[in-house]
């Protein structure tokens, strides 16, 4: 008995499927899926050498030929029910392929253009009196991993308490409060976060300031909600009965949280941590307006401008000066580092859980 | 030290629901206390009223007393983390915790409340517990390995190693072998056997054989329909309530014919 809304019906109406003896069905051969889509594609083939098309309009016309194709074939030979199982099962794996077009060439053009300066050169030097050719993103990388830095420092004790809060010890108006201005937050656009940050620094500091700390706090307003929600869902999955086991030790509950709920949920919360970094580390538009860009390297975030790994790229890239190729190819490697960057977080979120979960197995 | 508690007339509330009303009744130390009833007549949460843990369920209060050796442990002032250092329990399903191993969950009393101990002290008192808890041959080899590691009957008296590892003086048990073998039943029969000479013990279960096997008193609680508060039916030493008990619904409970 399925009902499930998922449920594609077949044209002409369901045939009634045998119950009883089972019945023989005959089946398309194994090959005949990629056969069909083989003929589409030399159909296509040969249509792009009789008139000039576009390589996706021809890979796109491949698709649909091979899925009619398929369709009818095995409809001639298995019937309605099957046919519509496979072209339902063509229809999904084109959706996945058509999904995956723009992160594939993404990712092929970035390291196309950007793998050229990936150099020791580039990770070496800053752009201090660099015109032209040569010169690099050391100043950038640093300024990236320092703001970054300071960013994690602020939003993750602020967000775990918060969740914490949430899932502990709030009830009632003030927990629906929070978690409403949460939500809130998660929804807030990252130039706002960054005029913020900037509004608030240029009330003290006068207009016209640049800091590598008011652009950890812009980043902060933004990575704040992405740690409280994935806190809050990981110290959810904590069962009530670990609590519970130390209430009965006669532990107090602030003292059960920290030595037992939180590292139950430790390696939840190191994964959410973790992509909750790499999902504010690209962002250009607050650190635009909060930081600015230098040309030197800067470690001090109280004082004055610091160079930034998007910020780099987009000045980069804008502004080339003459001759431009140089500063455009440093643009295109800056991003592919940041890239690189941010899934080598993704990778370390994944070993995090694998390696820090708490052990279940004999 | 085992002590002694009296209990009177209690009413535990889940919000305005009043599920168990007016118990009262006298637990004695050095003894095994079992109580019986159908579902959802309240056994759980007059045991969890005992201790304070029924507190910590949002909306969840309790009127009446529960005095222990004199002390009223619902009175103003009384500290709930005192009562449960006093009044330990054993939950129906077993829950060391994931992240520790046996040695840690058996020293989790002590080490999450910071009591500063000699390590080799702490490994007296780990073995001693687990050999109370009739599990130290078993686990001796690996007292480093997580506690999950453990099979379910070993899990469950993990947890009774951990309760009785800060010396309680009253040990509450709540169906502790409702999920286990009856090879690791009998064991935890025997241990109650063993513990009783040290701390009063309270034990709820279903099976009859068991409250008959191991306890010196037994309550049988009851609920008169749906929503409906429990009471405290009988309470008689345990040779009387199988033999001879003073109440038809005991009688009908216990012989099987239960409505
Ligand atoms: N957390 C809760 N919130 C509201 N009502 C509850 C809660 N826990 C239990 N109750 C209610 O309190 C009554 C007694 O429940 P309790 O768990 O004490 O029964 P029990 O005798 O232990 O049953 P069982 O033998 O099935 O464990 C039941 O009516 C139950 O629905
Ligand atoms: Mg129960």
């Amino acid at each position: 008995m399925t009902t499930s809304p998922m449920r594609v019906d077949s044209p002409t109406g369901s045939t009634p499927s045998g119950r009883g003896p089972v019945r023989q069905t005959r089946r398309l051969p194994r090959w005949a899926a990629a056969a069909s889509f083989a003929a589409a594609i030399v159909v296509a083939l040969l249509l792009g050498q009789l008139r000039d098309t576009h390589i996706a309009l021809l890979a796109l016309g491949a698709v649909a030929l091979g899925t009619v194709l398929l369709y009818s074939l095995s409809r001639a030979v298995e019937g309605p029910r099957r046919a519509t199982d496979r072209l339902t099962t063509c229809l999904v794996y084109s959706a996945f392929g058509l999904a995956m077009v723009p992160l594939v060439s993404l990712i092929v053009e970035v390291v196309r253009r950007g793998a050229p300066r990936l150099d020791g050169e580039f990770f070496s030097w800053s752009l201090l009196g660099v015109v032209g050719e040569g010169g690099g993103a050391y100043h950038a990388i640093m300024g990236t991993l320092v703001i970054t830095g300071l960013t994690t420092l602020i939003a993750v004790p602020i967000g775990l308490m918060t969740a914490i809060y949430l899932v502990e010890y709030g009830t009632g108006r003030l927990k629906r409060t929070i978690t409403f201005l949460v939500d809130v937050m998660t929804g807030i656009p990252s130039i706002v976060a960054g005029l913020f940050a900037y509004a608030l620094f240029a009330l003290f500091l006068g207009p016209g300031v640049r800091l590598g700390i008011a652009g950890a706090v812009a980043l902060a307003v933004l990575m704040i909600p992405v740690v409280v929600r994935s806190a809050e869902e990981v110290l959810k999955l904590v069962p009530n009965e670990l609590r519970e086991a130390a209430y009965a030790l006669g532990v107090p509950k602030w003292r059960t949280i920290v030595k037992v709920v939180i590292p139950t949920a430790m390696a939840g919360l190191a994964t959410g941590v973790t992509l909750a970094i790499a999902r504010v580390i690209g962002e250009t538009a607050p650190l635009l307006v909060t930081v600015g860009i230098a040309n030197a390297t800067n470690f001090d975030p109280f004082d004055g401008r610091m160079a930034t790994l998007p910020v780099y790229a987009y000045y980069q890239l804008t502004q080339p000066g003459v001759p431009p190729e140089f500063a455009i190819d440093r643009a295109w490697t800056a991003a592919l580092v940041l890239i690189l960057i941010v899934m080598g977080l993704n990778v370390m979120a994944r070993l995090i859980s694998r390696f820090f979960a708490p052990t279940t197995g004999r | 030290m085992a002590k002694r508690i009296d209990v009177s007339d209690l009413n535990i509330y889940y919000g305005s629901f009043l599920a168990v009303q007016d118990v009262t009744v006298s637990i004695e130390p050095r003894s095994v206390t079992a109580l019986i009833g159908p579902s959802g007549c309240g056994k759980s949460t007059f045991l969890r009223s005992i201790n304070r843990m029924h507190e910590v369920l949002p909306g969840a209060r309790v009127e009446g007393k529960v005095i222990m050796d004199g002390q009223d442990l619902y009175g103003p002032g009384v500290d709930p983390v005192d009562v449960r250092r006093q009044i330990g329990m054993v939950f129906q399903r077993p829950n060391p915790f994931p992240t520790m191993s046996i040695y840690d969950n058996v020293a989790a009393g002590l080490r999450l409340n910071n009591k500063k101990i000699s390590k080799s002290d702490l490994d007296g008192l780990v073995e001693r517990s687990l050999r109370g808890a009739n599990l130290w041959t078993e686990v001796k080899d690996r007292l480093g390995r997580p506690a999950s590691g453990l099979s379910g009957g070993q899990q469950q008296r993990l947890c009774i190693a951990r309760a009785i590892a800060v010396e309680p003086d009253v040990l509450l048990m709540d169906e502790p072998a409702s999920a286990l073998d009856p090879i690791s039943t009998l064991a935890i029969e025997d241990l109650m056997t063993e513990l009783k000479e040290r701390f009063t013990i309270v034990i709820v279960t279903h099976n009859m054989q068991q409250a008959a096997r191991v306890s010196e008193q037994t309550g049988f609680f009851n609920i008169a329909g749906a929503g409906q508060p429990g009471r405290l039916i009988e309470f008689n030493p345990t040779e009387k309530i199988f033999s001879n008990p003073d109440q038809k619904a005991t009688e009908d409970y216990i012989s099987g014919r239960f409505g």
